[in-house]
């Protein structure tokens, strides 16, 4: 684990693994969309419209997976001190960001003909909502504090705080009544139909390469800036 | 060990794994406490149960949820109001009366939010339905198929009987 604190090392491996991750997400959501959108029959009820799962399931996992990832991250930035983990967190938040708004655009639009509502206020569907702005407050957090010079303790603790709310979502249908289905996946046991079932777990791989390849792009391209300040301010050094 | 400033010895990366991991016990009690608070105020709608344990006030606007009766349901003389039961595994069932346009996925035997209030009558009176599906993913072929070899089945063992 220390070995990939070093940001050489690091590098190293992320020169390979980001193209390497972006192509193979990209062929793999290709699969599954196309997959999805006009080889899977359609639902007993839902009719048609169940081809939403096929964005809808994998930007949820991820959406709290960003945030998992973030409250990791800080977990590790926070007692390790690793500077690489703080990067790992803020390079996390944007597409986690963008997957949670994703999940509950598609959510609604699939809500509308399913359900009868584009919105409801249920524990899931708000507590989902709750989880964006978590998102665009971290985003606002960790920007601020980057510009300002500050520490990055400030969004890692921000970061620990907001992860409470994962397990909400996660639970949000089992503990109260809400118009959201309970979960279809538990361990060991599906809801779905094989049919359905297969393009949807190629889709949430493929949508989870693509996300780890952006979080790795991203944090080069911050590792970048600061070795680009840095020799910046060396360079003014030396002209004084 | 002296540069750490713990009295215990502790390296100051094991004293903040104690500080992060205590603040986050703390952390995950307090929202267990005020999940457990909101516990029967965050829930979407009653159960048909939970409203005739215990009905709201008459007029009240309340959601309930639950299954729509099999063979329940019932168009009234005016061709545009309907009249069903909802009802749940244990058995409680809360008559509904409900004008207005139904959601496609609005069948017997399937989830169902109306929401409205009690009349006078015990009589729950929706100004809205929405349709609540469950967490089963089949495909539609594979259900017609399946019908399909439950008749086949059928019309197989009755051979010869008439």
């Amino acid at each position: 684990m220390h070995g990939f604190a070093n940001p050489t090392r690091f590098l190293k491996l992320a020169n390979w693994l980001t193209p390497a991750l972006i192509a193979g997400g990209l062929v793999l959501t290709a699969i599954s969309l196309v997959w999805g959108l006009f080889y899977v029959p359609p639902d007993r009820l839902m009719g048609e419209t169940v081809r939403i799962l096929f964005i809808h399931v994998p930007s949820a996992w991820l959406g709290m997976g960003g945030w998992t990832a973030i409250a990791i991250s800080s977990l590790v930035f926070l007692v390790w001190k690793h500077p690489l983990a703080a990067l790992a967190a803020r390079a996390s938040a944007v597409p986690g960001m963008v997957f949670t708004a994703l999940c509950l655009i598609t959510g609604s639009i699939w809500g509308r003909p399913t359900w009868g509502t584009w919105w409801v206020w249920d524990g899931r569907l708000t507590s989902m909502l709750v989880l964006l702005f978590l998102y665009a407050g971290y985003i606002a957090l960790a920007q601020a504090s980057a510009r300002d010079g500050g520490s990055s303790k400030i969004p890692a603790i921000f970061g620990l705080i907001g992860a409470i709310n994962i397990p909400i979502i996660n639970r949000s249908v089992v503990w109260w009544n809400s118009l959201h289905q309970p979960p279809s996946l538990t361990v060991g046991k599906s809801a779905i139909d094989p049919a359905f079932l297969v393009p949807l777990l190629i889709a949430v791989i493929g949508f989870s390469l693509l996300f780890g390849g952006v979080v790795l792009a991203r944090m080069r391209a911050l590792l970048a800036e600061f070795q680009a300040e840095a020799r910046l301010r060396r360079k003014a050094m030396e002209a004084v | 060990m002296s540069d750490n400033g713990g009295t215990r010895g502790l390296k100051p990366k094991h004293q903040r794994l104690v500080l992060v991991s205590l603040a986050l016990v703390a952390l995950i009690g307090a929202s267990l406490l005020a999940v457990w608070g909101l516990r029967s105020q965050a829930n979407y709608f009653y159960l048909p149960d939970q409203l005739v344990a215990s009905p709201p006030p008459a007029g009240q606007a309340i959601r309930l949820g639950g299954m729509v009766a099999e063979g329940s349901i019932q168009t009234m003389g005016d061709g545009i109001t309907i009249a069903f039961i909802v009802t749940d595994q244990k058995e409680a069932r809360v008559p509904v009366m409900f004008s207005g346009i139904l959601p496609d996925l609005f069948v017997e035997n399937s989830g169902v939010v109306a929401e409205g209030a009690l009349d006078a009558k015990g009589v729950f009176q929706a100004e809205n339905l929405l349709a609540k599906h469950d967490e089963n993913y089949v495909p539609k072929e594979l259900q017609e198929m399946s019908e399909h070899q439950a008749a086949k089945m059928a019309e197989e063992t009755t051979l010869g009987l008439d």
